[in-house]
């Protein structure tokens, strides 16, 4: 369920990124308790904490004392704008690569 | 705060140092997975820092204090054994209702939802339950004992696998609602390794590595493509385990800062290595060491 190639905490916070972008985590509501998502992901409840909290430390998500963390107001467009950046390098460079090691010119796409 | 600390514990049984020289420390509140094979002195560590059996050298402070002969340090402490006998004739009932009276923190009602969870027969004579079944006693005493230290020395053994799941279930969700340290040794890394915080590898009685599972599941990548190009890549690298079939290679190896972009640029394919393998690697390599 979690993209195992990378460090634990950053895959519980790319997930949690992923509901805001398709609107399972609206803006101004409430996201998933850590012990909520520890128990959902089978992990440990501080690995779960630290995603929680990257994601309020880049300004994602914010606590609200007492009632848990939600998701910021304009949290969708920030994500969207930092993920555009990180596209080129996470799918149209390996495309390329792809493209080039079984011959397709880029320039003339098969069909 | 650290739950335990231990400077230069040497346990000697004959001629044979079953704990050599460890210095450890172990942090309050976390869940430390304790690993090895088979005689590594995990068993022979938490019989010592539970006060079962005398150091030979060497210091531990438990819960800052010495845990020998310690009423204090003890009644805070719960030991799961691997191997713990009961008095003839008693039933699971008899052990949970001694157990009661014996840890403080002890929640009764997570007691009676575990024995029906794990489908105990609670009038069954100890002696006559299946391994599993025995697994399961211990289970329950270590996670309704809420013993703000609680070791649990290979707790799967003869569990099933839905067993195992309810297991690894009820630790978690116990864990963060009653945080506490809790030190689980197991061969079933694979399955604890997402709950597990700090990780302790012991090796023929040292201490092998003692490091965050966090850093230690990002530490090594394997690399595969053809060969030569796997062998240039890895020169010089701290290789752990290199597989060949004809002109393919597979090469495990310590993970830099860019290596994985690197392999990529390099044209390799790049996967993780779980904390499972990482381990069983250190350990072969390790053993393999004094020969090469």
């Amino acid at each position: 369920m979690l993209d195992e190639s990378k460090p634990l905490f950053i895959a519980v916070a790319e997930q949690i990124e992923d509901g805001i972008l398709d609107g399972t985590y609206p803006e101004d509501t409430p996201v998933p308790s850590t012990n909520e998502l520890a128990a959902f992901l089978r992990i440990n409840p501080a690995t779960a904490g630290k995603g929680l909290n990257r994601l309020a430390d880049a300004g994602v998500l914010v606590k609200r004392r007492g009632v848990g963390m939600f998701v910021t107001v304009g949290a969708a467009e920030l994500l969207r704008r930092r993920r555009r950046d990180d596209f080129a390098r996470a799918y149209i460079v390996p495309l390329l690569r792809e493209a080039a090691h079984l011959g397709i010119d880029p320039e003339n796409s098969p069909r | 705060m650290t739950a335990i600390e231990t400077r230069n514990l040497t346990k000697h049984f004959r001629d044979v140092a079953a704990i050599d020289d460890v210095s450890l420390s172990f942090a309050e509140g976390r869940v430390h997975g304790l690993l090895g094979r088979n005689g590594a002195g995990k068993t022979t560590l938490m019989k010592l820092l539970t006060g079962q059996i005398f150091a030979t050298s060497g210091e531990m402070r438990v819960l800052g204090q010495s845990p020998l002969e310690n009423p204090q340090v003890l009644a805070q402490t719960c030991f799961i054994q691997e191997s713990q006998k009961y008095p003839d004739g008693f039933r699971p009932l008899d052990v949970l209702r001694i157990a009661e009276g014996l840890y403080p923190a002890w929640d009764q009602e997570l007691a009676r939802e575990l024995i029906a969870d794990f489908r105990l027969p609670e009038k069954r004579a100890i002696k006559k339950l299946s391994r599993g079944q025995l697994s399961a006693v211990g289970i329950i005493l270590g996670l309704a004992s809420r013993a703000p230290l609680t070791f649990f020395d290979e707790p799967y053994l003869g569990l099933d696998a839905v067993a195992r799941r309810l297991f690894f279930d009820h630790l978690l969700a116990d864990f963060a609602d009653h945080p506490r340290t809790v030190i689980l040794s197991t061969h079933h890394i694979d399955e604890v390794s997402n709950l597990l915080e700090h990780v302790v590898l012991l090796d023929e009685g040292r201490v092998a590595i003692s490091e965050e599972a966090e850093t230690l599941q990002n530490a090594a990548i394997e690399v595969s493509g053809r060969r030569d190009e796997v062998m240039a890549f890895t020169a010089g690298a701290d290789v752990l385990h290199l597989q060949e079939i004809g002109s393919l290679a597979t090469s495990t190896l310590h993970a830099e800062p860019g290596s994985v972009e690197r392999a990529r640029a390099a044209g390799l394919q790049v996967a993780p290595v779980s904390l499972q393998n990482y381990i069983v690697h250190r350990t072969t390599a390790a053993a393999a060491a004094p020969v090469a």
